[in-house]
């Protein structure tokens, strides 16, 4: 307890932790879903990280988001809290217990939003010191055109800070999601090397970009156990009419 | 000029040269009568013609009634309270420090991140990433370091409200009872508060006398941060 804080980047757990990063509309989502199938297919142990915040992180994130009382620096430090709880009990335990992990947005999201805020750089990266490196995190590189135009048509309203409202950039909401978007899309590009994201083109058919996500995946994959209550693969097996 | 500065990688947006109060700190552990100084602290400045303003941890408009709540369930594993902790800091710092340092207040703080980070280090957290995360704080004016030595902390707590769950670090089952409890975890951030009087250089105040021994230095201490650079009474 005394002394050796948790710095779990610096940790090796028997899972592993695959990551999805991305504007809104880069399709990173999909992606992840259709890996989670297949992982699954595979006999795999899959965890699905959900973003459950703790309760009373969230209200306090929904209040200070509803008020509009959030400065960058407290929108930083409440996301990371909430990060934190997550990684203490919704990374950490499938890691240790050897699952695979599978995040939709991680710490790289928070460094390109509160950087997009006015946030120092160096600041946020040494707050999320305690994070657990990803073993591999992918980038859906989308150009802001392409992302817009598939979610300003499927979607409401656009949310405030969402939108970047807080930042003043432009009274027209979406014209304001536009320019921080673009600014995160700017802070992305160079994480690409500092943190050795592996980039994928997001224009390309959904298929191709699964089959490059699933090829990359499995070569990380060595040596990672699999489930014996071989749910799906028993039935293909079955269907095959041979024995596993 | 007031001349402040951040610890670390500051907040975004804030002109420091805007910044003319006085920011002064009291820290010390659990029971040490930080607060009842601080009432003392405010009458007698006020009636000195300064206008005052006093702020203690927890009490941020954004997450202070939260807190209290994850206090009292404590859900909260060890990181993520000290950052809803650091969300809460902020937002006072933001949001009502920082303003009445620009309105020209002086701002008297029960604690400050001293308490913060001694309390996140004995559990567990890193003291390095600690000081990073809290490098967007204002260094104060003053820090008054109210110190008593455990025995002393003892009779006083007992003599006051009893042993508290969180006071004792309960949360941490460091004895078999409150009160053993109690004694490690005080002695503990005692030595954690110990090593940063230096590093933040801390004036110890000696808080064993009485409340009116205590109060006058503390009093004549404050004159002397206030009357620095022709801002005196």
């Amino acid at each position: 307890m005394a002394g050796g804080m948790k710095m779990y980047g610096k940790h090796r757990f028997p899972g592993r932790l695959f990551i999805v990063e991305g504007i809104d509309g880069s399709g990173k989502s999909t992606q992840l879903m259709l890996l989670q199938k297949w992982l699954e297919s595979e006999g795999y142990v899959v965890y699905f990280s959900e973003w459950n915040s703790s309760p009373l992180v969230h209200e306090v994130t929904k209040r200070g988001k509803k008020k509009k009382m959030l400065t960058g620096m407290t929108f930083s430090l409440i996301h990371a809290s909430d990060f934190a709880h997550r990684t203490e009990h919704h990374v950490i335990p499938p890691l240790k217990a050897g699952a695979v992990v599978l995040a939709d947005r991680y710490i790289y999201t928070a460094f390109a939003r509160d950087v997009a805020r006015g946030v120092s750089p160096k600041w946020v990266r040494d707050l999320y010191a305690f994070a657990v490196k990803p073993t591999v995190a992918f980038y859906f590189r989308t150009p802001l055109d392409v992302a817009m135009k598939r979610i300003l048509g499927g979607r409401d309203a656009l949310k405030y800070y969402e939108a970047g409202m807080d930042l003043g950039l432009s009274d027209d909401i979406e014209e304001s999601f536009g320019l921080f978007q673009s600014r995160i899309i700017e802070e992305y590009e160079k994480m690409i090397d500092e943190f050795g994201l592996v980039a994928i083109d997001a224009t390309r058919s959904i298929e191709e970009q699964q089959a490059e996500v699933r090829r990359i995946v499995s070569e990380a994959l060595a040596g990672t156990k699999k489930t014996r209550i071989r749910r799906w693969l028993d039935i293909a097996s079955l269907a095959k009419g041979s024995r596993v | 000029m007031a001349g402040y500065s951040f610890f670390g990688e500051g907040l975004p947006g804030i002109d420091l040269a805007e910044l003319k109060g006085k920011l002064i700190v009291l820290e010390g552990t659990d029971g040490v009568g930080r607060s009842t100084h601080i009432g003392l602290l405010r009458q007698w400045l006020e009636n000195h013609g300064h206008a005052v303003l006093d702020t203690g941890m927890t009490r941020s408009a954004l997450a202070g009634k939260r807190l209290k709540q994850a206090k009292e369930g404590h859900t909260l594993g060890g990181i993520t309270m000290s950052l809803f902790y650091a969300t809460d800091f902020a937002d006072r710092l933001e949001n009502e420090i920082i303003p009445a340092l620009r309105a020209g207040f002086v701002v008297l703080t029960d604690r400050y991140i001293y308490s913060l980070i001694a309390r996140a280090i004995v559990r567990g957290s890193d003291p390095e990433w600690l000081r990073e995360v809290y490098g967007f704080a204002l260094r104060p004016d003053a820090i008054f370091y109210l110190r008593l030595q455990i025995d002393d902390l003892v009779t006083r707590v007992l003599q006051s409200r009893g042993f508290d769950y969180w006071e004792s670090g309960m949360d941490m089952h460091m004895g078999e009872d409150m009160y053993e409890s109690f004694v490690r975890y005080q002695k503990w951030l005692l030595a954690e508060f110990d090593k940063m009087v230096e590093t933040f250089g801390f004036q110890i105040v000696d808080a064993s006398g009485s409340v009116e021994e205590v109060f006058e230095n503390l009093r004549d201490r404050v004159d002397r941060v206030i009357a620095r650079n022709g801002y005196g009474s």
